[in-house]
């Protein structure tokens, strides 16, 4: 993509005219353009609810501003850019053509395959064919979001329009999965910061998530898993345990199956986080976690321990007791837990 | 003749396509296009009505928390079911934190820019700038110093060569008319709205877990444990947290957002004949002050054909007059047949048949009230407050009113609201009403905890047989109902009728455009290659495709190709 310099002052010269600028701006836009550029990102979104870009107007180390004004350069998302119809699509196929192999692209969504992919349509073209054009020619791709990393919950049963993950339609660059419904923006953005700063990526658990994120289980750092260990149960909500802070794992909490930083990297710089306030975790940033039982029946099993439904109890007692405890030295207290209380 | 298509229409959730016939530079018709399709509805056949708010509100995660509220008063509705006052309250809060947050990104994130040319504000003059917003309000950000950060950041961004999502915008357009300085001012509002609205999520998220997707709603109450007792659960300091963050975002609504909002509408004065559109409004009444539902905050209710005085007020969550009147029509929708069903006796078979503007065109249906095409939104909600002579909405739509009067320089009444502009200044008018009403909520929440009730939840329980429930919310961009058949503890059948359904649905079986095709008629437009003033439009109902569109079934039509005019 050599330009002469003649072609090169004669772009600056052109954009600066068609964004009605004096002339002064030549020289700045010249001396900008031989500088460092932001690197481009392009955001594609599909079947999704746009609660990922949400989750990013959240963000504060670095706010959305500081993102896209210094970090990156945003060079197309649907639901914050300037431009629409012919416009916006001009910008996408600029940043394709501009920086081929080396955008970040990012993708917000699931995309449909049932019928040749017409349950999406962006500019006339299926999420297939954008994938396909603008995913697979970027330098690396990121899932943001259970839907685009796993099928989200337009996949769950009987995932009528065929839904697929960002992965499982892309060839060529690498797909990092950054799940949650939506997930942390702290994750995200550490990630994006993390390739900018490294200029590698980190590194990813077997389902493609980084580590630094989703390394351990939410139980792991749970504030209520001393609790838990102890046998002491919120049994209802607003009843007594409930009131007293305990575990929630019997209101149907996913926390000792789902990996990922909630306990720890907290939300909306309040340290809220869905279990703080009462919650059991939905297990979101699982795959399949829409089809897990409801978010109200407690998990059959932790760690690979059947729990017995009556009361908390570990039919894996003996098997714990004989020294499994790394697995699970929460079986040997839900046993002595004995109907939890 | 010309024809024009956009699409993607961008800033707003969701997958848009709008077409228009253009003559004589104005529009003379308009077909408005839903182009995705996800099928919430049916993955929700068979499961747990418990669960269904956690499936619903992923729906959307712009009116993230609105599909949750819906959902769980559905099945309380078919239940039968109050929930605790506590619950009531707290559901109250999250709402309007919310709303709060919503309106304030509606208009400077997804829609100033239709009106502000961003490019013009780099070569603003600051201290014209800031004399000028400070004659506005007393904003203390209105400095000098502050607008020559804003411009020298504005210039940086734009001599980098790279504006990101500020690229082939419309700057420059003819149809763009502000003064530099006023784009200036409007800029660094963007900036700080930017904080506002994260500030408004904060004190959201200490009673929800997180957002957007809060985890606190339930079926019977809210998940948010009270103990002034105890570290772990909403105690005096979480609660002050939030008063504190929601008098910070009180103060930029009142003093900017409101204002801004007033100061631009009027110096666009030329624009206020336009967009009106379908004038028969619906609101649902919301923020109940008590557990049955029966006493509420906001009023809600129908008007027809823009007629105050026609106002039929809607009195509870039960009330047949709203849960008698709603049906969806399919004529110009991409499902097999013609009908027009109450949400209960739906079933919807999809068959996609490219985009023909005289027969099928869109995947979302037409929903009517009395048979009638109805606009929802900030503006059908307002109009009800002044019908009914609601102090709080008399008196920020007096204030309204009277800066939009005295910067446009012509004195202007209620009727102006029936536009595009109106539609902004509606939502500003309801953002207002909501700070003043999370306030409300959160001392009367307060008041109660005080009284040492600390109840938040009543367990649901399932008969065998079937009930059916229905349950409203007045979301940000408007009424929105989830419909709901329990058969023997299980869901059986789950219809959601949504707001930017309401607004963006194609014709109906009469052949009634939807508020969005009739509103573009007769908006002018200057160049037929970059249709801003179709922009402006349809931002200011705030669209929300997501949520317009949900519906799917495993059939499901052969493609055929979408040729982009
Ligand atoms: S079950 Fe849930 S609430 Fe209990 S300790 Fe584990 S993650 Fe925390």
């Amino acid at each position: 993509m050599a330009l002469t310099r003649r072609e090169f002052l004669k772009g600056i010269s052109l954009t600066v005219a068609a964004l009605g600028l004096p002339a002064e701006f030549i020289p700045r836009m010249v001396q900008a353009a031989m500088a460092k550029k932001r690197p481009p990102v392009i955001w594609l979104h599909f079947q999704e609810c746009t609660g990922c870009t949400e989750t990013l107007l959240r963000a504060s180390h670095p706010d959305v501003a500081k993102l896209i004004f210094e970090l990156i350069s945003l060079d197309y998302h649907e639901t914050i850019m300037a431009a629409a119809g012919h416009q916006a699509e001009k910008s996408l196929h600029d940043s394709v053509q501009a920086n081929k192999g080396k955008y970040i692209c990012v993708v917000e969504g699931g995309i449909p395959t049932a019928d040749k992919g017409i349950h999406c349509k962006i500019a006339g073209k299926t999420g297939v064919q954008i994938i396909k054009e603008v995913a697979n020619n970027a330098a690396a791709v990121i899932a943001i979001g259970t839907c685009a990393a796993f099928g989200g919950v337009q996949a769950a049963k009987p995932n009528p329009t065929r839904v697929k993950s960002a992965g499982d339609l892309i060839k060529g660059p690498p797909v990092v999965n950054i799940p949650g419904c939506p997930p942390n923006p702290a994750n995200f953005l550490g990630f994006i910061l993390h390739y900018l700063t490294f200029g590698k990526l980190p590194a990813l658990d077997k389902l493609g998530r980084p580590k630094f994120a989703y390394g351990r289980l939410i139980h792991d750092h749970c504030e209520r898993r001393a609790h838990f260990d102890d046998g002491r149960y919120a049994e209802e909500f607003g009843g007594e345990g409930h009131k007293l802070g305990y575990c929630l794992y019997k209101l149907g909490c996913k926390g000792p199956q789902t990996y990922a930083n909630c306990p720890t990297a907290r939300f909306n710089d309040v340290g809220a986080w869905p279990v703080g306030i009462g919650h059991g975790c939905a297990g979101c940033t699982e795959p399949g976690f829409w089809d897990n039982g409801s978010f109200y029946e407690r998990l059959p099993e932790i760690a690979g321990l059947k729990v017995d439904e009556a009361g908390g109890k570990a039919t894996g007692a003996v098997a714990v007791a004989a020294g499994v405890h790394a697995v699970a030295g929460v079986g040997r207290k839900l046993a002595k837990a004995k109907g939890g209380k | 003749m010309v024809k024009i298509t956009v699409d993607p229409v961008t800033r707003l959730e969701g997958h848009l396509r709008i077409d228009a016939e253009v003559s004589g530079g104005k529009i003379k018709k308009a077909w408005s296009s839903g182009q995705m399709w996800r099928g919430i509805e049916n993955i929700l056949k068979g499961r747990d009505p418990r669960d269904a708010w956690m499936f619903t509100q992923r729906i959307c995660g712009v009116c993230t928390t609105v599909h949750a509220l819906a959902s769980v008063r559905s099945v309380e509705n078919a239940l039968g079911m109050e929930v605790p006052l506590n619950a009531q309250l707290i559901r109250n809060l999250t709402q309007s934190l919310h709303a709060l947050h919503d309106h304030i990104v509606h208009f400077y994130i997804l829609s100033a820019l239709d009106w502000v040319d961003v490019i013009s504000a780099a070569g603003a003059d600051p201290k014209a700038a800031s004399s000028l917003a400070q004659s506005l309000s007393d904003w203390p950000n209105n400095s000098i110093k502050r607008m020559k950060a804003v411009k020298k950041q504005l210039n940086d961004l734009v001599a980098s060569g790279q504006l990101g999502p500020f690229a082939n915008g419309y700057w420059g357009h003819p149809a763009m008319k502000l003064p530099p300085e006023v784009n200036l001012m409007a800029v660094s509002h963007y900036l700080e709205a930017l904080d506002y609205q994260r500030k408004a999520n904060e004190a959201l998220a200490i009673i929800a877990g997180k957002t957007p997707h809060v985890q606190n709603v339930i079926v019977g109450g809210v998940a948010t444990a009270i103990n002034l007792d105890n570290e772990a659960t909403l105690n005096i300091e979480r609660l002050y947290r939030i008063k504190s963050l929601l008098e910070e975002v009180d103060g930029f609504i009142k003093n900017v957002y409101l204002v801004d909002v007033c100061a631009i509408g009027a110096l666009y004065a030329a624009w206020l004949p336009y967009g009106k559109g379908v004038t028969n409004y619906l609101s649902v009444p919301d923020m109940p002050l008590d557990t049955k539902g029966e006493k509420f905050d906001l009023p809600g209710g129908t008007i027809m054909s823009g007629k105050l005085d026609s106002m039929k007020s809607i009195k509870s969550f039960n009330d047949p007059y709203f849960g008698k009147n709603v049906a969806e029509s399919i004529a110009h929708s991409w499902y097999n047949g013609d009908w027009s069903k109450h949400p209960y006796e739906e079933e919807t078979a999809p068959k996609y048949t490219d985009f023909n503007a005289d027969a099928k065109y869109s995947w979302m249906k037409s929903p009517t009230f009395k048979g009638k095409p109805m606009q929802v939104g900030p503006l059908a909600q307002v109009l009800a407050g002044v019908a009914t002579g609601d102090k709080l909405t008399m008196k920020y739509a007096n204030k309204a009113l009277k800066l939009i009067s005295a910067v446009a320089g012509v004195k202007v009444g209620a009727e102006i609201l029936h536009s595009t502009i109106g539609r902004h200044a509606a939502r500003a008018i309801r953002c207002a009403m909501m700070s003043d009403l999370a306030l409300k909520h959160w001392e009367l929440l307060v008041a109660n905890i005080a009284k040492g009730d600390l109840e938040i939840f009543n367990p649901p329980t399932f008969p065998k047989g079937e009930q059916r429930g229905y349950g409203f919310h007045e979301a940000p961009r408007g009424a929105l109902s989830h419909w709901i058949i329990i058969k023997n503890g299980k869901i059986d059948n789950y219809q959601c009728v949504v707001p930017s359904t309401w607004n963006a649905c194609p014709r109906n079986g009469k052949e009634r455009p939807g508020p969005y095709e009739a509103s573009l008629v007769g908006n002018p437009i200057a160049d037929e290659t970059k249709p801003l003033e179709i922009l402006r439009t349809i931002h200011s109902f705030d669209p929300c495709i997501a949520c317009a569109v949900h519906m799917v079934d495993p059939a499901g039509g052969e493609l055929a190709k979408i040729k982009v005019l």
